[in-house]
């Protein structure tokens, strides 16, 4: 059934390029692309000697059979994918849909928060709330005009958009706290909020729901090797108990994070990661440099 | 089964006099050298040491050995092939009973299984069956023996989730009773914990692959990057993709911690995550291979059973400077192999008793510093029959380490649990019947998501009894059982079928 495509990887059908760094990948895969659900995530390997990463699906068609993956490069194995992945190449290893997916409940009225590459994974979340009725408001937040993408995804789902840029180059000026503050002032009536985000991005959106006690649902990405619950390093503290961010989540009440602890995991492999880089970056070089003499003759 | 035949000399019956009296020793690695490599540390039996061997076995009639193996392997049978030098025929006496020799000699606890219950170990050693087991099981892999039975196909399609022992026993079986099977793996490669758990030192990840093929050979297909429950749940696989049966041997995996302050500093880790990461992953490659993994001088384990002797000597041969495993018994309750402890003691692990941990200390970089801990002392036997340790008032300690690797056992994975109605029991492993039936109808489970986290041969003894019930369950005949003329005539049938054959007539149609 799908053993072809289990010996030589799933394909890349499409791939678009949002700014230096942050690129996005369209991957067949027809039958994940009929189970995922909204804030679920899957585990991506680029190489056989390639790390197992954990990536948010930021979109799926059913029809096509694809799902999207917007990925940012800023370590050694997303370079490498930035660099080495193009249409028509393959992933080594595509698992999932992982996590429980995401609660879309009865609220009536709701805040989907992206910020950064966060944007991604918080559209099939606007998008569900919107198809299950809900009056949805996008805050989105980047930090200029030349980083911002699929806006117009989100008009298409948002019944309002409030784009946040940190030198006012698009939309309003300032953090996706400040277009938080705004929308709420607005609306007194948000039954919800979702956020997804670098970890003090939701921080900062926790509490700025806090005061107005409106229910904030965060979607954490932890370090984690296998997805399934067995190596336990996506442990995250939630109020006084400990969940495996893999299968108890990711999506979690933001109210309860301890996000400071969060924070801190993810430094775990950061010396490790800076050797790697480096390495990388050495090899680079090091290949640029007869690809420059073979240009000269 | 017998030593004599009808018309063949009589063999002279052995006594424990006659045998050689002394166990043959297996070729180790020095524990210095091996300390820091990762190749194998036994490296098993030559020709000869397993011809000495073998003429250990004194053939008893008895056979307790039989009844002391998970899968019943006729060890009398095979060891009797190896002293009469056809070793691919105690190749076929073994691989009758189970498809992993290579796996099985190396891993399985034999000292309190079939050789726990040796004859000759009531006055002796007893024979080394797992030695010799492994030597005819690596002598197959090296010959390219491979026993492919003549598979007559029943048409009816069997699922198994999960590759690791468990499931692969469970194909095998289903695969030799005609099934079209196909295994599912979460993880990129097959194998279970085989690959990503036994390091390489106890259990090459080749031997491993070598018996995978074999169950290729058989007509297995293997699924990997295939996360049952959630790219399709247990449900679906019955209702709509069309098996017949399916088998779930998902393994407990969900790695316990204590609960006890400081278990979220950066330097703490699972076993699991320690050993997935160094074998699956080769971050001891790093950067070769991507995966990184944290550097530990001075590494503290807790635990003392299989995984955290195996998480121990793995940190060693990381480049730890030393290694220390915290166990809240004494040696003699520590669940781990004799062997293994002792192996780990050579190779300069240091052992601290009767000691657990209260609380591990950061540096103030949200490193691990230490651990502190009280001595224990062991009081009344509990339910486990094991003395419950009591901790001494006022006898807390601290032990220098900058990594603590938890190993103190696993709760059940939640995942099927999470995405199908099967029926679960309280602790959140599935419940099933004695046949290893769920609570869904031609859905079996087997192996640590049954009964928690056990042994590999128990695994694959759970994955053949699921395997029977699932042919009882689909009709097909058990090909386990051996027909015979029964003295009793017609006493031992009901309306002319022979009454073994009941429940074995076809119920079922595949189409």
């Amino acid at each position: 059934m799908t053993t072809d495509t289990q010996t030589s990887g799933y394909e890349i059908v499409a791939r678009q390029d949002f700014s230096e760094v942050t690129f996005l990948l369209e991957v067949r895969h027809p039958m994940l692309a009929k189970a995922a659900r909204a804030g679920q995530f899957v585990i991506v390997m680029a190489s056989e000697h390639g790390e197992r990463i954990p990536l948010t699906i930021a979109d799926y068609d059913r029809d096509k059979g694809t799902i999207t993956l917007v990925i940012q490069a800023v370590g050694k194995t997303t370079r490498e994918m930035q660099r080495d992945l193009g249409v028509g190449s393959r992933l080594v290893a595509l698992v999932g849909p992982m996590g429980i997916p995401s609660h879309i409940g009865k609220a009536k009225k709701v805040l989907c928060v992206g910020g950064g590459l966060g944007v991604a994974p918080v559209f099939p979340q606007a998008r569900a709330f919107k198809e299950s009725g809900a009056y949805v408001i996008g805050v989105l937040g980047f930090r200029n005009r030349d980083l911002v993408f699929w806006e117009d995804k989100f008009r298409a789902c948002c019944d309002e958009l409030i784009l946040c840029t940190d030198d006012g180059s698009a939309g309003i000026k300032g953090l996706v706290t400040e277009g938080i503050r705004q929308a709420i002032a607005k609306h007194p009536d948000i039954d919800e909020c979702v956020a997804v985000g670098p970890p003090v991005m939701m921080k900062g959106c926790a509490e700025a729901t806090r005061p107005h006690r409106i229910k904030t649902m965060v979607s954490l990405n932890p370090v984690m090797v296998d997805g399934t619950g067995m190596c336990g390093g996506c442990r995250v503290k939630i109020g006084e108990v400990v969940k495996f961010a893999c299968v108890d989540g990711p999506d979690f009440d933001g109210h309860l994070v301890d996000f400071d602890d969060l924070m801190f995991r993810l430094q775990r492999y950061k010396a490790t990661e800076r050797e790697a880089a480096a390495k990388f970056d050495e090899n680079c070089r090091m290949r640029s440099i007869p690809d420059a003499a073979g240009g000269a003759t | 089964m017998t030593t004599e035949t009808a018309n063949g000399p009589r063999k002279k019956k052995k006594t424990i006099r006659m045998i050689p009296q002394a166990r043959t020793p297996a070729h180790e690695q020095d524990p210095k050298a091996r300390a820091r490599n990762f190749k194998e540390v036994n490296c098993g039996y030559l020709v000869e040491d397993a011809q000495l061997e073998a003429e250990r076995c004194l053939m008893c009639p008895d056979q307790p050995c039989v009844r002391g193996c998970p899968v019943n392997i006729a060890i009398p049978d095979f060891i009797e092939k190896i002293t009469e030098r056809d070793y691919r025929g105690a190749y076929d006496v073994i691989t009758a009973s189970n498809l992993l020799p290579s796996v099985c000699g190396r891993v399985c606890p034999q000292e309190s299984q079939c050789e726990g219950v040796c004859t000759v170990g009531e006055s002796l050693e007893p024979v080394a069956i797992g030695r010799l087991e492994r030597w005819v099981g690596d002598l197959a892999i090296k010959e390219g023996w491979s026993n492919i039975p003549y598979i007559e196909p029943s048409g009816f399609r069997v699922g198994i989730v999960g590759s690791g022992p468990a499931g692969m026993a469970c194909a095998a079986d289903m695969a030799k009773a005609g099934c079209e099977v196909t295994v599912y793996e979460a993880f990129h490669e097959p194998g279970g914990v085989l690959k990503y758990g036994i390091p390489d030192f106890r259990l090459p990840n080749s031997i491993v692959d070598a018996e995978i093929e074999k169950l290729k050979q058989l007509g297995v297909r293997f699924e990997c990057n295939t996360l049952v429950g959630r790219l399709f749940t247990i449900e679906q696989m019955v209702d709509e993709m069309g098996f017949h049966a399916v088998f779930i041997g998902t393994g407990a995996g969900y790695p316990s911690f204590m609960g006890i302050p400081g278990e979220n500093l950066n330097g703490v880790l699972s076993a699991n995550e320690l050993l997935t990461r160094c074998n699956l992953m080769h971050a001891r490659e790093f950067p070769n291979y991507d995966t990184p993994m944290q550097p530990g001088n001075r590494v503290a384990v807790i635990g003392a059973g299989n995984t955290a002797m195996d998480a121990l000597r793995v940190c060693l041969r990381l480049g730890a400077d030393s290694v220390s495993c915290l166990y809240r018994r004494s040696r003699a309750e520590a669940p781990a192999r004799v062997e293994e402890i002792h192996h780990a003691e050579e190779e300069g692990i240091v052992f601290h008793w009767l000691v657990s941990p209260v609380e591990i200390l950061e540096d103030g970089n949200r490193s691990v510093r230490a651990v502190r801990c009280v001595r224990m002392t062991l009081g009344e036997p509990d339910a486990s029959g094991r003395r419950r340790p009591v901790p001494e008032p006022g006898s807390e300690f601290e032990i220098e380490a900058d990594m603590v690797v938890y190993a103190i056992g696993t709760n059940a994975n939640p995942i099927i649990g999470q995405t199908s109605r099967l029926k679960l029991d309280k602790r959140g492993y599935i419940a099933t019947d004695e046949n290893l039936a769920t609570s869904i109808p031609g859905v079996y489970a087997g192996g640590d998501i049954v009964t928690g986290a056990a042994t590999v041969i128990e695994a694959m003894g759970a994955g053949r009894r699921a395997a029977r019930g699932m042919k009882a369950y689909l009709g097909l005949r058990d090909t386990d059982f051996v027909y015979q003329d029964r003295p009793d005539g017609a006493a031992s049938t009901l309306f002319g079928i022979d009454r073994a054959e009941h429940g074995y007539a076809r119920v079922r149609s595949p189409r």
